[in-house]
């Protein structure tokens, strides 16, 4: 027992880290010609990111992803010539067989929902990618396309399977494992590819999957193609795709580079961001501070600052900062968000942003904005804005409050205190359920959305912001210390499964999408799944995968 | 620890540096003397009353006298001193340091504690408001004002943790605290006996010596709570509620000896030649405590309680006396015995102590008031009565709890249904004694005067002569 106690103490101190770059890839090649990229997959067995299991045929665990995720960045901001990506194998007869399963069933139920999160993010990327950045995707399915494997090729615009009377397209996770095709699979499956709903039935029941031409009737694959002929077509469909697209020929990328930080017990510490942690309390404090001054203007002067212009570089911090709380801080569950610099810089760079919005770097970093702010939306963490002097909840980082599940406005007396909203809070940066912050907070009415909208560019006070339903308290400075305290501490002491539960329901509104659906309906299925005896018991399906004993399942429907 | 008289608000938590907590109480003192003058004690606007102040909180210098206007009597804010490095003395959190401020966890539920207890403070104040009309003397007016003003302080020290403590919700509560009304129907007094009436001075002497002395128990294990400003603002609170106890006591005592007075003259114990010659006969007060003594009783909630529970262990209310009891004041085996019904028998059995400590709270209080009762026993015999006042069975009479739905009579029968409609006459006041006890009630204020069914006290208020001018009418 001492010696497994010990064991988790050491993982618990192991960190991941969501930074690489290309020349740290185990598991992709990442391949450019002209206007069209390929992503190939070859997964080194023996590269897990945690020890105890091999990553057979394809199969993907974290690391796998963070490299995906890392690759599509790369592709997005350092080559915009790139208007079309392939995904495809360097393994004979399969494509990917999906996520490890017995890395599944060595993992604990907090790392198997938060891979599965990640996962889906970066499948969303893909598809964020395809709407608006003018990238497109074709799966290049060159051998067994099952289960996670199947649901990356789902992400993709195009799914193109070899006919080779032997590979197949699968979702085997129900009959194989107790469990769902969880990481989009089955949502895609109705929502994206419109599989009847019978077919669908069929197909997530049987393990071997469907190839051929019913694969093609069923919706579930657009083109079957023999071998011979396969490289051939998918270089034609990827010039078709790419023909459609507005990224630009001969521009010159930005090169991400290294993400710097510095890590200490209290937290993470950027430039821009910083996220400093109570343990005590279990909360963390993140704070984004805005810029001293806009510094770049143009087009021009923006590439020219590159990975340091302040929105792309606040962004790519923000947006680690969250991937390390949500991965490596299971217990912080109260995030106090918070802004420091100026206002005014805020909006004035928000001025850029729209101005040059069609620009493919100035898309490229509203996209990343959007991203980063849909993951603290999706985040499992209670989420309260403190507004306070000296804070720039301004245009871009006001989303940051309208993201919180709560915000409390200081009422100071002197009056300086402020938030204000630009152009970039009126739909450009919209939520996973495609509507903006405010509309999704007034579930879409057009009038008290339409009065917030109307404020644009007006600093508002407390009263205003409170009269326009844009905050949450205004306590004055007599009460903010106390109420602030109070409702954190009250926060912290709720149960965290009932807080999750919670606070999914409330974020997101009335109005479902196929994202809100995959991070709603099929996420909290598969995590009730995931925690049943029938999935992770002893004798549970998840667990006994490969020991060649049957699973024993309560027939008990609950 | 000296009080500030100099503040517009006496106090002694120092309210001048703080801003929030003096801002809140300033803007709440007018509605306070609003809600005094429209439902304090009736007409009495004028009057100078020979009123105790508390000067001081230190054991000796608290009681001073002087005759003051009810609405310009100092009320404020008066916390016993704090105890150095106190620690929580039960439940999980035993042993760590007293919280100085409200853990964010048990807001909601120390806000309840308080509200409740705040609540009963001005509903007896309401309850109480006609009695002066019919005063059995200037000494029992007075009395009945400073307990009235008493209360009116109980409710500033509840009023002050809410607004210390509780931000904008306290203040809401503490505005609500003066909305609601005693036997209003739409807006009542949140406990059930705090919306019954105060008829007459009987039931008032009678409230005082059971429903306030549920009051100090009460208080007695809020003041063991991990929560520091509640367990000081309670302690000085008890310190108050001994002069109303002592109000109840001695009233009814001295209604015994002014029947047994008149028994011995008139040698009878025959209850209409009694009633004929002006006096409560001792039967008539048998019912009177056997009704106050069972409405109390359901003050204290269920036999057995899973809230009560919570509280224990949480740290926000402990037992009476929890320090001085031996045990780990964790209760995590303990068993304590409570009674129960099981078919037409009571019957006792051992349950979880945590889940009985009402039952445990109420069980002290009975030992409290059988200790009152047998002082008033002793004034029987001096006149050589053979009568004794005698305490109904704990499950007489109850609306809640394990009784609730039973009949049990005074000496602890279960009763049927026709049984208790029968007898119930015997055992509780009838519509007839209160209407006897209300045709005594007429007002006796000539100085060193008393009402025929009321004997005078033995000694005065501060030692003042039996002819003192308790209250000057102007």
């Amino acid at each position: 027992m001492e010696a497994a106690a010990s064991t988790e103490a050491r993982v618990a101190d192991d960190r991941v880290d969501y930074r690489t770059d290309p020349s740290h890839y185990k598991h992709w090649r990442l391949a450019f010609d002209g206007e069209v990229a390929t992503l190939t997959l070859d997964i080194d067995e023996d590269g897990g990111i945690r020890p105890g299991y091999k990553l057979k045929l394809n199969s993907y665990d974290l690391g796998v992803d963070i490299e995906l995720h890392d690759a599509l960045q790369r592709i997005r901001f350092e080559h915009p010539e790139v208007r079309s990506v392939v995904f495809t194998s360097g393994k004979p007869k399969i494509f990917c067989s999906g996520a490890n399963i017995y890395m599944l069933g060595l993992s604990s139920h907090a790392w198997k929902v938060n891979f599965c999160k990640f996962t889906n993010e970066t499948r969303n990327g893909i598809e964020d990618a395809s709407q608006n950045s003018g990238l497109k995707f074709i799966a290049a399915c060159n051998g067994t396309t099952a289960g996670g494997g199947y649901e990356l090729a789902l992400a993709c615009d195009e799914i193109v399977l070899v006919d080779d009377r032997n590979s197949s397209v699968s979702l085997p996770e129900v009959p194989l494992l107790g469990v769902l095709p969880g990481t989009g699979g089955l949502t895609r499956v109705t929502d994206k590819r419109k599989v009847r709903r019978d077919h669908a039935d069929i197909f997530c029941t049987i393990s071997e999957g469907v190839r051929g031409k019913r694969a093609v009737e069923w919706k579930l694959v657009d083109d079957v193609v023999r071998a011979q002929k396969f490289d051939e077509h998918i270089r034609d469909r990827a010039a078709a795709l790419a023909a459609g697209s507005d990224r630009p020929a001969g521009a010159r990328g930005v090169a991400l580079t290294p993400l710097q930080r510095s890590t200490d017990e209290a937290g993470y510490h950027y430039t821009y961001v910083d996220a400093t942690i109570d343990a005590d309390k279990r909360t963390v404090t993140l704070t984004v501070k805005s810029p001293a001054a806009v510094s770049a203007t143009t087009p021009d002067e923006m590439l020219a600052q590159g990975a340091n212009w302040w929105p792309l570089q606040m962004a790519r911090e923000l947006d680690d900062a969250i991937l390390n709380l949500r991965t490596n801080h299971l217990d912080i569950g109260l995030w106090l968000l918070r802004t420091e610099g100026d206002a005014r810089v805020v909006l004035d760079s928000d001025a850029t942003l729209v101005a040059h919005q069609d620009h493919w770097f100035v898309r490229e970093t509203i996209g990343m904005l959007r991203r980063t702010l849909s993951r603290i939306d999706v985040s499992s963490r209670s989420l309260y804005a403190l507004i306070e002097p000296g804070s720039c909840f301004a245009g871009t980082l006001l989303e940051l409050a309208l993201a919180g599940d709560r915000s409390y406005m200081l009422d100071d007396e002197n009056g300086s205190n402020r938030i204000a909203l630009s152009a970039m809070n009126t739909g450009m940066l919209p939520m996973v359920n495609g509507l903006s912050r405010i509309a999704s907070r007034f579930y879409d009415d057009p009038a008290p959305t339409q009065a917030a909208y109307a404020a644009v560019g007006e600093p508002l006070s407390p009263e205003q912001a409170m009269a326009l339903g844009l905050v949450t308290e205004i306590p004055d400075e007599l009460d903010w210390a106390d109420e602030v305290r109070i409702a954190q501490e009250e926060r912290a002491a709720l149960s965290p499964d009932a807080l999750t539960g919670l606070e999914a329901n409330l974020r997101f509104g009335i109005f479902e999408t196929m994202n809100t659906r995959i991070f709603g309906r099929l996420s909290a299925w598969q995590n009730w799944i995931f925690i049943r005896p029938n999935a992770v018991g002893e004798s549970g399906a998840l667990k006994l995968f490969g020991s060649g004993r049957k699973p024993q399942f309560d027939w008990n429907r609950v | 620890m000296a009080i500030n008289y100099s503040e517009r608000i006496p106090n002694n938590v120092d309210l001048s540096t703080n801003r929030t907590l003096q801002r809140a109480l300033e803007n709440w003192q007018p509605a306070f003397l609003d809600w005094w003058g429209e439902m304090g004690p009736d007409g009495s606007t004028d009057y100078d009353v020979y009123l105790r102040t508390a000067v001081s909180v230190d054991p000796a210098g608290w009681a001073h006298f002087e005759h003051v206007k009810m609405p310009d009597y100092r009320w404020g804010i008066f916390l016993t001193p704090p105890e150095q490095d106190r620690k929580v003395n039960f439940g999980d959190h035993k042993g760590e340091n007293a919280w100085q401020e409200v853990p964010g966890e048990y807001r909601s539920t120390l806000r309840r504690i308080i509200v409740t207890q705040g609540d009963t403070e001005p509903a007896s104040v309401e309850q109480q408001r006609h009695l002066g009309l019919t005063c059995p003397s200037l000494y029992d007016l007075r009395n009945l004002f400073q307990v009235n003003v008493e209360e009116g302080r109980h409710l500033w020290a509840m009023v002050y943790l809410l607004h210390a403590h509780f931000g904008r919700d306290g203040r809401e509560e503490g505005e609500a605290l003066l909305e609601r009304r005693s036997g209003d129907e739409d807006n009542p007094r949140i406990l059930t006996a705090f919306n019954e009436k105060t008829p007459d001075w009987l039931s008032f002497f009678m409230f005082t010596f059971f429903t306030d002395r549920d009051g100090k128990y009460q208080l007695a294990s809020l003041a063991e709570s991990a929560f520091d400003p509640l367990s000081r603002t309670c302690k000085f609170m008890l310190t108050e509620e001994a002069h109303h106890l002592f109000v109840g006591e001695s009233g009814v005592g001295r209604a015994i000896q002014r029947t047994c007075e008149v028994m011995k003259e008139l040698k009878t114990d025959d209850p209409a030649k009694l009633r004929a010659a002006g006096v409560i006969d001792l039967p008539t007060l048998q019912r009177y405590v056997n009704f106050h003594f069972s409405v109390t009783s359901d003050l204290y909630g269920a036999e057995i309680s899973s809230n009560a529970a919570t509280y224990y262990t949480t740290g926000l209310k402990g037992r009476f006396e929890e320090t001085k009891i031996d045990d780990d004041h964790k209760l995590g085996n303990a068993e304590y015995e409570v009674m129960d019904v099981a078919g037409d028998r009571i019957l006792t059995r051992h349950v979880a102590a945590l889940t009985a400590l009402n039952e445990r709270l109420r069980d002290d209080w009975v030992t409290d008031v059988q200790a009152g009762v047998d002082r008033w026993n002793r004034i029987p015999g001096k006149y050589g009565i053979d009568f004794k006042i005698v305490l109904p069975h704990k499950g007489f009479n109850r609306k809640i709890g394990m009784f609730a739905d039973v009949h049990v009579s005074p000496d602890g029968r279960m009763v049927s249904e026709a049984e208790w409609t029968h007898q119930h006459k015997h055992w509780l006041p009838t519509e007839e004694d209160r209407l006897f006890v209300h045709s005594l009630m007429g007002r006796c204020i000539e100085p060193g005067k008393f009402a025929n069914w009321i004997a005078p006290p033995s000694r005065g208020i501060n030692n003042q002569p039996a002819n003192f001018e308790y209250v000057r009418f102007n």
